[in-house]
């Protein structure tokens, strides 16, 4: 039902072991995160109260989720009467199956794509290749990872994974016979940006993602900064823009708020490049526009959130800012998280979104609980609380071995006679070694770290021989 | 004035001394120490693993002991010295016991709370009562490492560096200073090659011939030195607790062992 998940066969702990493995991987992510991380910082300064602003656009998403199918049906209502086709998609093969769908009515060959997250949920570049259709990324950063085969390592900038030189080697063959291209960030881009006109230019079809729709209007906002997204959406002579259903905003005042917020949390920017408003496909006395718009409107299970402790994770705006702050994906970058979302809001949303529950459980482990991520987010998710709650979630489907070895742990620990019995002598160790031992792939502290001793009195026994 | 210590299951066990220097700097503030009988753990550790009701259940133990000692005197303070505990009773508490429907607890533990302060947190706010003339006696500039659960949930960030700056202790700036050091409890087990890289991350960022490490969370402090020492790297850690104490003036702690 999902895309493309990594996941299968390997575990957390292996695909973060491999990553901190990976010097190169971690000074390209040092060199990003401190760089979008402090440019926040800066961009929200600037802001007379960024926090007030973000507990209002906290309350906007609580009220627009609260009332979403009145929401999102008064977007679909407008954007039809804007001449706008909009499809319901229950899940990701009924999305896929319309997209193809139009392609195919329409005789599209090549389908130029702008950077969707949403896509990437439901792998609709595959579904399209299967179709016969030539697929190509336009997103500088989704270019290089699609010629690459990698998926995203991050929500904003997909390649962020690797440095200037892996980037020249990955397009390096698409450069014309005898050309070698430098290691140069601005060559790379200009090189591509020649390379991608020629797409542009044949596309039949342009596919987008959506960060905001707009319910009073029905526009969909897209937000970018190559370009390639006014392009997408424009040349070609059908755009099918796709959306998940919470991507929802009632009216342009709130779109000013989570613009205020979007770029500044995102990039440290004040605002994109390019805000791109769409309003219904061309009309007779303009010039530019695709003749046909789609909007697909995924649901893939967001809907089933609404009322649970876990709905808040649909207030995301997908702004990546608590992936920049986060210091466990600091460490281990997007891959490790195993599907297209990564770092704590990929840690919640995975467990929830993804086919494969039974394996992606154990990435609400991927966090230290440090709260930064809370902190940063624009919308105020508190992440660290909703991971916690899917480590209830998971617990209660727990193994035997481990959920008794909690319990005698409790038992001992809740007694003060035991627990004191526990801390002498260093029996100690009995209850937590047990505890310990049950834990998937563990590896003993003393592997990379110092043995730790336990005092040979504690404060305790200290306490009561009246020596303090 | 008194103060209840809610001494914790890790200084109990691998750090006594900083339970010590932490009664010592109560003593030198003219406050009454006592350490309730009966307390064990907060539950962290359950309570971070989402085994909410065995958390409960250890953490039951101590609520009881820190509720008698209060209602004993409604003046007193518990006080603990360590953020992520202080975090767990005050702010996790109430959540985790309206979680197993055990509403009496939540609300006793909410009394509780309210009644809680973290260790640099008590310190700070009763300051006019240490002695005038502390003094670090310091050879090294230090580094502070704001613990997670205590910046973040407690928002206490600027009492210890203000205490640490009336003993003269110089502590230089820290770009990580504010980062998570990796330890995590379980995640420290769970993700072992993660919570050594984040401490590394953590020990290659400080300042340069900064090699001292002072913290209000004996856990972190313990994983960063354990990581330290394996990766010959000659950082050492000291509790806030431990560097007020060893700055009291000779005459503050004369007299002690009451």
């Amino acid at each position: 039902m999902s895309g493309d998940f990594t996941l299968a066969g390997t575990t957390l702990r292996e695909r973060t072991a491999k990553a901190t493995d990976d010097e190169r991987l971690r000074e390209s992510l040092e060199r990003a995160m401190g760089r979008f991380a402090g440019g926040r910082v800066a961009a929200l300064s600037q802001i007379d109260d960024a926090d007030a602003l973000r507990t209002a656009a906290r309350r906007i998403r609580h009220e627009t989720l609260a009332d979403l199918p009145r929401v999102v049906s008064q977007f679909a209502g407008q954007a039809m009467a804007n001449g706008a086709h909009v499809h319901w998609a229950l899940d990701a093969a009924d999305a896929n199956r319309y997209i193809t769908e139009v392609a195919k009515r329409t005789g599209a060959r090549t389908v130029v794509k702008g950077k969707s997250m949403v896509a990437e949920e439901i792998g609709l570049n595959h579904v399209l290749e299967a179709a016969g259709l030539t697929v190509v990324e336009t997103d500088l950063g989704e270019w290089i990872i699609q010629l690459a085969g990698h998926t995203p390592s991050h929500i904003i900038a997909p390649a962020v994974h690797l440095d200037r030189h892996q980037i020249r080697d990955i397009l390096q063959p698409q450069a014309d016979e005898g050309v070698t291209l430098e290691p140069d960030p601005e060559a790379l881009a200009g090189f591509a940006r020649v390379k991608l006109r020629e797409a542009f230019l044949q596309a039949d079809l342009g596919i987008t993602g959506c960060n905001f729709a707009v319910a009073e209007s029905g526009s969909i906002v897209l937000i970018e900064n190559e370009g390639n997204g006014r392009l997408t959406s424009t040349a070609p002579r059908v755009h099918i823009a796709v959306m998940g259903t919470e991507r929802i905003v009632e009216n342009f005042a709130q779109l000013d708020l989570f613009l205020n917020l979007l770029a500044r949390s995102a990039t440290g920017q004040h605002l994109s490049v390019y805000t791109n408003v769409i309003t219904g496909p061309r009309r007779a006395d303009e010039l530019d526009g695709p003749e046909e718009l789609h909007i697909v409107i995924v649901d893939n299970g967001r809907s089933e959130l609404i009322g649970t402790e876990f709905a808040e994770a649909l207030n995301c705006i997908r702004c990546g800012a608590c992936l920049n702050v986060c210091p466990v994906y600091r460490q281990v970058g997007g891959h490790a998280y195993g599907w297209v979302y990564s770092g704590p809001i990929g840690a919640v949303l995975t467990p929830l979104f993804a086919a494969e529950q039974e394996e992606s459980a154990e990435l609400a482990d991927a966090s230290t609980l440090c709260g930064a991520c809370m902190d940063a987010c624009p919308v105020q998710i508190p992440l660290q609380d909703l991971l916690l709650g899917l480590r209830r979630r998971k617990a209660a489907d727990a193994a035997k071995a481990e959920k008794a070895a909690w319990r005698a742990w409790a038992q001992a620990w809740g007694r003060p006679v035991t627990y004191r019995a526990s801390m002498k002598g260093m029996a100690t160790g009995r209850h937590l070694a047990r505890l310990v031992s049950t834990l998937p792939g563990l590896r003993r502290w003393s592997d990379g770290r110092d043995v730790l001793k336990p005092a040979a009195r504690s404060f305790t026994d200290r306490w009561e021989a009246g020596e303090l | 004035m008194r103060v209840e210590l809610f001494v914790t299951c890790v200084v109990d066990m691998f750090s006594p001394d900083v339970g010590s220097a932490a009664v010592k700097v109560l003593r030198a503030m003219d406050v009454d120490v006592g350490v309730p009988p009966g307390q064990t753990c907060c539950g962290q550790p359950a309570w971070n693993s989402g085994f909410h009701r065995d958390a409960a259940r250890v953490a039951a133990a101590s609520l009881k002991a820190l509720a008698a000692a209060l209602d004993a005197d409604p003046t007193a303070v518990a006080v603990v010295p360590a953020g992520s505990c202080a975090t767990m009773i005050r702010v996790f508490w109430p959540e985790m016991f309206e979680l197993t429907h055990d509403h009496e607890r939540a609300a006793l533990a909410k009394r509780v709370g309210a009644r809680t302060l973290e260790f640099s947190e008590f310190v700070d706010r009763y300051a006019d009562r240490l002695p005038p003339n502390l003094d670090a006696k310091a050879a090294t500039v230090s580094a502070y490492h704001h613990s997670c659960h205590m910046l973040r949930e407690l928002r206490v960030e600027h009492a210890p560096t203000t205490l640490l700056e009336r003993t003269g202790q110089p502590v230089a700036e820290w770009s990580a200073d504010q980062r998570c050091c990796g330890f995590g409890g379980l995640f420290s087990f769970k993700l072992p090659e993660t919570s050594e890289a984040m401490a590394d991350d953590k020990l290659r960022s400080l300042p340069d011939g900064c090699t001292d490490i002072i913290g209000c969370d004996t856990s972190c402090l313990v994983h960063m030195q354990a990581r330290a020492g394996h990766e010959g790297h000659p950082v050492t850690v000291r509790h806030l607790a431990e560097v007020l104490a060893a700055a009291l003036p000779a005459s503050a702690t004369a007299g002690e062992a009451r």
